[in-house]
């Protein structure tokens, strides 16, 4: 029952996704009210009968009911519970059904919440979004059914990738899709605003929190899957500008550069088409991303899905949303002007030239992912990796941290550089100071070179703008921008440092040996056999001791899963202040002259890496704290306007008058 | 003698079924042992990084634990120690497995767009930039 539940539940969305699309459409002209009216009830509905359909699933996981097609492939009984429930999204048409449901609920959140927009905007957003949900439901119901039965069911299930049994796909796919389907809810509100011819800043505030939530999500679940890539695969790698890498990372700059377009439409009525413009790419990017994923189209390790007829579904829904943005776009582009002016030394300015270069970064990155499956189809087989994107990426990204670095200290509109020569010139100076101080002390890349100055010039410009204020009267959307901007420096950091200064050691070592690395002594004392519920293992017992230091256990393994078979390397970390050792047990390695046996060993200090993810952290945080920020000013004004709006009409009935319209 | 034998590993390990290749053969000496000279090992790390595992899936050679990555990082130590040059090393490895096995697109017939749109992207970011920032301070009271 409970799968034929679940699959009703998503027939149904489907249908109030078609209402809500209907509906929505006819509130664009006069005289449709009682259907237009339907179109906000539909959303909500819709959102709970999504999300009651994940929650079916999810249950049919937790109980490991092997009827379903979808469990029998992916789950097994002896599985932990914890990954029973998280492998509800480890393959495909789980994944896409929580996608689904988290687009359900953005939309059921927009239609229940937002009352700010004129009804007319409000209906065509609700239309459209409408209409993108309803090409994800088709794909769902007509090619990746994740009710499907078993005509008998099965005995036991295969079981889900070890890899991907772990707490992080708790919460890395969870985060992104937020993130990405947050972005449809932008997408959507460009699309109403453009065709109502609404791109105002009143639809700016509404769009922000949309936006900055999304980014968030975005920023943390990229961080979160770098992390869990770092201790998971067993080699320290961070980040390898993997296609699968990329798609998260593409939706994340398209939003980095709407988040900060969206300010200024919102603050200065001015970059209207460029706001809408980044609307689309944001969305778009965030379905390229989706595509990529789970067509297969690149097989990596996370794209467990390889079926060419989803991918031309999803390419087809691709193709269509991104166009018909487009026509509309075209429509209408003679009908919105670009707004304000300003000069290039503003802050407006800066905004725009790095958003420009955060475009071109993306447009470097969709490059270097597309073209290695573009060649593919004709046979000519390219690897595009870090030594590719590193050289690219930088010479946008370098002007970029530079003018990020002063863009916050100009003022709106018009400003003359020479007002903030002596901070540009103190930044300069930390950057030249920086570089010569490091390459005086070693040989090191030119780009973690430039990362170590870049992140400490902005690790000071990005306190700048708290100069000089009362610090208990800044606003909490400005801390939240300087932590955001502070985070960029401390990630960059954590970067630079790790690629410049990373010592490692290959060993093999018998129980009793002793290997250096970095100023950390490593002693292997034994390596035990154990077992787990589902998979058996090695452990070795290490002693990491630095200098004349305690001594700390370390116990990396070796695990063998038996279902699916495979074998995963659970890295052992020892985190201090500056810095991470990573121990990694590996195969045996013959006997030593004693007889005695031997085992590779692989040891890393990586100084100061963790700040790679605490910089993601303190991005996200910077959000959390901007959204807030916003919220505390937009409840404030609405109290302010209801308790003004009450005095006047308290006034107006002593008086016996009818009260003077409201100037807001 | 060692490398001919690595060689031979090096040749059978595509063949061998994975299971069987990690269980019966040895790794060869220097797929998890580092060259004593730092300075060598260090080019080799870099030049491992940037260098494709062709049994795995978006890994590079010194990012994994497939038997023919650590083959493959035996030639590339062995073969720096040797005293050849990490250039070289990368296009015997290219003509033997291809230009997949690199992860640093060179330019070549196949290969010019990802390094003639990025040039191309510079001029249109130029342009851009003109466009939007250059003449404002001339018709910067030009109407909203």
């Amino acid at each position: 029952m409970i799968a034929e539940l679940g699959h009703a539940a998503l027939w149904l969305a489907t249908a109030l996704a078609v209402l809500q699309m209907v509906a929505g459409g006819l509130g664009l002209r006069a005289g449709n009210e009682a259907i237009v009216a339907l179109a906000r009830p539909a959303a909500v509905v819709q959102a709970f009968l999504a999300t009651l359909s994940f929650l079916l699933l999810l249950y049919a996981f937790a109980i490991t009911d092997l009827s379903i097609k979808l469990v029998a492939t992916n789950s097994h009984s002896m599985k932990p519970f914890i990954y029973k429930l998280t492998g509800t999204w480890g393959n495909h048409e789980g994944s896409m059904l929580l996608w689904v449901a988290v687009l359900a609920i953005s939309g059921g959140l927009l239609a229940g919440l937002e009352r700010r927009l004129p009804e007319k905007t409000m209906s065509a957003t609700l239309s459209v979004q409408g209409f993108v949900a309803l090409g994800f439901y088709s794909f769902l119901l007509l090619s990746s059914n994740p009710f499907e039965r078993l005509p008998v069911p099965a005995g036991e299930g295969s079981g889900l990738n070890p890899l991907l049994q772990d707490i992080g796909l708790a919460i890395h796919p969870p985060t992104l899709y937020i993130g990405y389907v947050g972005l449809s809810v932008a997408f959507s509100l460009c699309m109403g605003a453009l065709i109502t011819r609404q791109v105002t800043p009143d639809f700016a505030k509404v769009m922000r929190p949309w936006v900055l939530g999304a980014w968030v999500f975005l920023t943390f679940g990229i961080t979160a899957g770098s992390y869990w890539a770092y201790y998971e695969l067993g080699w320290g790698g961070w980040w390898f500008w993997d296609p699968v890498e990329n798609a998260s990372l593409m939706p994340w700059l398209a939003a980095t550069a709407l988040l900060h377009s969206v300010s200024v439409l919102a603050a200065r009525d001015a970059l209207r088409t460029w706001t809408i413009m980044l609307g689309v790419l944001a969305f778009s990017m965030s379905m390229l991303g989706t595509f990529l994923v789970r067509s297969g189209v690149i097989t990596s390790v996370h794209a467990f899905a390889v079926d060419p007829e989803r991918g031309s579904f999803i390419l087809a829904l691709l193709g269509l949303y991104i166009g018909g943005a487009l026509v509309i776009f075209a429509m209408r582009a003679g009908y919105i002007s670009e707004g304000k002016r300003f000069s290039a030394t503003s802050r407006e300015g800066a905004l725009v030239f790095n958003n420009v270069m955060l475009s071109a970064i993306l447009a470097i990155v969709l490059l270097g992912t597309l073209y290695p499956v573009f060649t593919e189809a004709f046979d000519v087989r390219v690897s595009v990796g870090p030594p590719y994107f590193n050289p690219a990426g930088a010479i946008f990204a370098i002007p970029m941290f530079m003018v990020m670095a002063v863009g916050p200290l100009l003022r709106w509109k018009d400003d003359k550089p020479a007002r903030i020569q002596f901070e540009t010139a103190m930044l300069a100076a930390i950057v030249i100071a920086v570089i010569a101080l490091v390459a005086f002390f070693g040989s090191y890349d030119i780009l973690p070179l430039l990362g170590l100055a870049f992140a400490a010039a902005l690790g000071v410009a990005s306190l700048l703008p708290l100069r000089g204020r009362k610090l208990s009267r800044v606003p909490t959307a400005t801390w939240g921008m300087v932590m955001a901007h502070f985070g960029v420096a401390v990630a960059l950091f954590g970067m630079a440092s790790e690629s410049a200064f990373t010592s490692e050691r290959l060993a093999a070592v018998s129980p009793g040996g002793q290997e250096q690395v970095a100023d950390w002594t490593i002693e292997l004392q034994s390596v035990d056999p154990i077992a787990g519920p589902n998979w058996t293992a090695v452990e070795a017992r290490i002693i990491a001791t630095r200098g004349d230091g305690e001594g700390v256990l370390l116990t990396p393994q070796a695990r063998n899963f038996w279902a699916p078979s495979q074998a995963t390397s659970e890295s052992a970390l020892l985190t201090t202040w500056d810095g991470q050792l990573y121990a990694v047990i590996g195969d045996q390695a013959g006997v030593d002259a004693n007889g005695n046996q031997r085992w590779q060993l692989r040891v890393w200090w990586k100084p100061f890496v963790t700040f790679i993810w605490y910089g993601g952290l303190l991005i996200a945080f910077g959000g959390v704290l901007s959204i807030v920020g916003r919220l505390q000013v937009d409840l404030k004004r609405r109290s302010v306007t209801r308790r003004g709006n009450e005095r006047r009409e308290d006034a107006a009935a002593l008086a016996g008058e009818t009260a003077p319209e409201p100037a807001e | 003698m060692r490398v001919i034998i690595a060689f031979l590993a090096l040749i059978a390990a595509p063949l061998a079924s994975p299971t069987l290749a990690q269980s019966s053969m040895p790794p060869a000496p220097y797929a998890y042992t580092q060259l004593d000279d730092p300075v060598l090992e260090a080019e080799a790390t870099a030049l491992m990084e940037t260098l494709r595992c062709l049994k795995c899936q978006s890994q590079s050679i010194a990012d994994s634990d497939a038997p023919m990555a650590g083959d493959m990082r035996h030639q590339v130590r062995s073969r720096l120690l040797a005293g050849e040059s990490p250039d070289q090393v990368r296009d015997w490895l290219t003509q033997r497995y291809g230009d997949y096995v690199s992860y640093e697109p060179t330019v070549s017939a196949t290969t010019w767009p990802l390094f003639a749109i990025p040039v191309l992207l510079l001029l249109i970011v130029g342009a851009v930039l003109l466009r939007r920032l250059g003449r404002r301070s001339s018709d910067s009271e030009m109407g909203a």
